[in-house]
């Protein structure tokens, strides 16, 4: 968490609603107030500082690897069972209905949103970039749907269940799923 | 279940630390039942969600040492959004399977000490790393993904979602514990900020800080202790693949007073509804004997984290069939009979759902909802909610068997447990 992250809320509450955009940055306090005597200590305010704290993870794609290394190559891929041939959109190395091994396949480039929403708000992460529309894609042939962000749209209104999206890729891959996003088709 | 308590779930509690809150609440259970020393509990089960909010691993033995309860046996129970849940059975499964003839349940959660967006990077960060909290982890979007396929499949409306809003929060005027006490119109639920389309902000429940504590017991202690003991007859827990996407398009798992020629077109659970939900209310079901929950259980206090969800419960639940859970509010059923929310009702009060307010106004403090929620029925059953809630406007006239649900994720983890009247 740095300092240029934190407030990055915008309450947008309008009227008799609206309020000053909170932020955890405070004053430096080096003299508390103490009482005479202790029997009013129970009655203080409470201490509260402020507490940053950043990690920097080694987050490992692992079995799934293969997916990120795909988009950042403009292809899309799934995985389907080899014994039972269950067809993943979001992959995954072993299948779900019969514990047998999957196989990398390609997706069609076309789909269909499955459901949709508009994010107005979001997580710290993501609130710089809201609104943004995220998509359940399915694809003819597979079994399971896939998350997507869906652009090329205003607003909800202008997106319907059961509408074409065609798959589009980031020219410079972020290794983030994010590297494949859909368009109405 | 001889006593419960809860601290009032508040936005912020600046004042106390989880141990504290904790203690608040285990004080007023143990206050409930002065016949109850503490050498007579025999260990706890402590619940709460994420480390990230309590900055503090290992909390759960720093809350059972606060309340003086070592060197007997404790455990954290997590699993989401059903921590609590999780956590009442497990309390249930020290006593049930003779290891313990008497368990505290606790659980607490400090929402409050990041601001609400880095609160639902914490949440969203109970989705799928690789897959799904990259692309914009946020669970209000998940639970608008859900209900705009359930509009699609089933035609429910907003304003069907709105009225859960509005019933949830009128109840909550009358429960001192609530966090957020309002009568409102479906209007006023619409026009409300647009947080994920097409939940709004009074569609969805909020962060709290706050604790819960149940006391469990065999059924001779429990009878040394209070004359008015609740029974647990019945538990379920069902689970669901973590990534929407991953979710099966297959037939439903049929409840007792449903035939396969109910539900030839819909496609089961897909992402409109929650399969874990209908397999732990089928075992719970099964456990206690229930053949027709909606004429069989007086009461239900389940997990609205959002009015969408509360709907889709309805279903799962068996309380109506898959698809007719909009209407079904919109009748009445789950209203409460006496309580006056400005809507025309046909069918009011058939089954009170969330009488409390629920979390959409009682708050959700993660770890300690599912504990609420049985605390609050408990309170139900025993007719004592005039006593802990200082007006009797809630108190069902006959609150003999309630159900309580809980839930995880996007229906990844859910409890159902029955309660009844045990005397």
């Amino acid at each position: 968490m740095t300092n240029k992250r934190i407030g990055t809320a915008k309450p947008r509450l309008h009227g008799r609603n609206a309020k000053i955009e909170e932020v955890m940055t405070g004053a430096t306090v080096y003299n508390v107030p103490f009482p005479q005597e202790l029997g009013t200590l129970k009655e203080m305010s409470p201490i509260v500082i402020r507490h940053p704290y950043s990690v920097e993870y080694l987050h490992s794609y692992g079995q799934d690897s293969p997916f990120f290394a795909g988009i950042a190559n403009g292809r899309l891929l799934g995985t389907r069972c080899g014994r039972c041939r269950y067809t993943y959109a979001t992959p995954r190395l072993h299948c779900a209905n019969c514990g047998g091994e999957t196989d990398w396949t390609e997706l069609p480039r076309e789909g269909r949103v499955h459901t949709f929403t508009t994010c107005y708000y979001g997580s710290e992460e993501f609130l710089k970039e809201t609104p943004f529309h995220l998509i359940l894609v399915e694809f003819d042939g597979v079994d399971t749907l896939f998350l997507a962000r869906l652009i090329g749209v205003e607003g909800p209104e202008e997106i319907r269940i059961g509408m074409k999206v065609k798959s589009k890729f980031r020219r410079n891959s972020q290794l983030k799923p994010t590297d494949v996003y859909f368009v109405p088709s | 279940m001889v006593s419960g308590g809860v601290s009032k779930f508040a936005k912020a509690r600046p004042d106390a630390t989880f141990q504290k809150m904790v203690k608040e609440a285990f004080d007023y259970a143990l206050g409930d039942v002065p016949r109850l020393k503490p050498d007579t509990i025999d260990g706890s089960v402590g619940s709460y969600f994420s480390d990230h909010f309590t900055r503090q691993l290992m909390a759960g033995i720093m809350a059972t040492d606060y309340l003086g309860l070592c060197p007997k046996p404790n455990k954290r129970i997590e699993g989401g959004g059903a921590t609590g849940g999780l956590c009442f059975q497990s309390a249930w499964e020290s006593v049930a399977s003779g290891r313990m003839n008497c368990c505290v349940a606790f659980g607490f959660e400090t929402m409050s000490r990041v601001q609400t967006w880095k609160g639902n990077e914490f949440i969203a960060q109970a989705s799928d790393m690789n897959f799904d909290y990259p692309v914009g982890g946020f669970y209000s979007g998940y639970y608008a993904m859900m209900v705009n396929r359930h509009i699609h499949e089933f035609g429910t409306t907003v304003e069907q979602m709105a009225m859960v809003s509005v019933k949830n929060h009128r109840n909550a005027c009358f429960n001192p514990y609530a966090q957020k006490q309002k009568r409102l119109t479906v209007r006023e639920v619409r026009n409300s900020e647009m947080v994920a389309y097409p939940l709004t902000l009074l569609d969805i429940c909020v962060m709290s800080d706050g604790a819960a504590v149940c006391i469990l017991a065999d059924e001779k202690t429990a009878f040394r202790l209070t004359d008015k003991p609740v029974r647990i007859t019945g538990v379920g827990t069902g689970t669901d693949m973590m990534r929407m996407a991953d979710r099966p398009h297959g037939k439903v798992i049929l409840a007792p007073n449903e035939k396969e020629s109910d539900y030839r077109n819909v496609k089961y659970p897909g992402v409109h509804s929650f399969r874990a939900g209908r397999s732990a209310g089928l075992q719970a079901y099964k456990m206690a004997g229930i053949k027709d929950p909606l004429k069989e259980i007086d009461f239900i206090e389940l997990h609205d984290a959002y009015t969408s969800s509360e709907i889709q419960t309805y279903e799962d639940l068996a309380l109506c069939r898959y698809g007719e859970g909009g209407k079904f509010v919109e009748q009445g059923h789950p209203f409460m009979p006496r309580i006056d929310y400005g809507l025309k009702l046909k069918k009011k009060g058939t089954i009170p759902v969330n009488p409390s307010g629920g979390l959409i106004a009682c708050g959700h403090p993660v770890g300690a909802t599912g504990l609420m929620q049985a605390v609050f029925s408990f309170w139900q059953i025993q007719g004592s909610i005039r006593k802990h809630f200082g007006s009797g406007e809630l108190q069902l006239k006959k609150a003999n068997r309630g159900l309580i649900h809980s839930h995880a994720g996007t229906g990844t983890y859910v409890t159902v447990s029955i309660l009844e009247k045990g005397w």
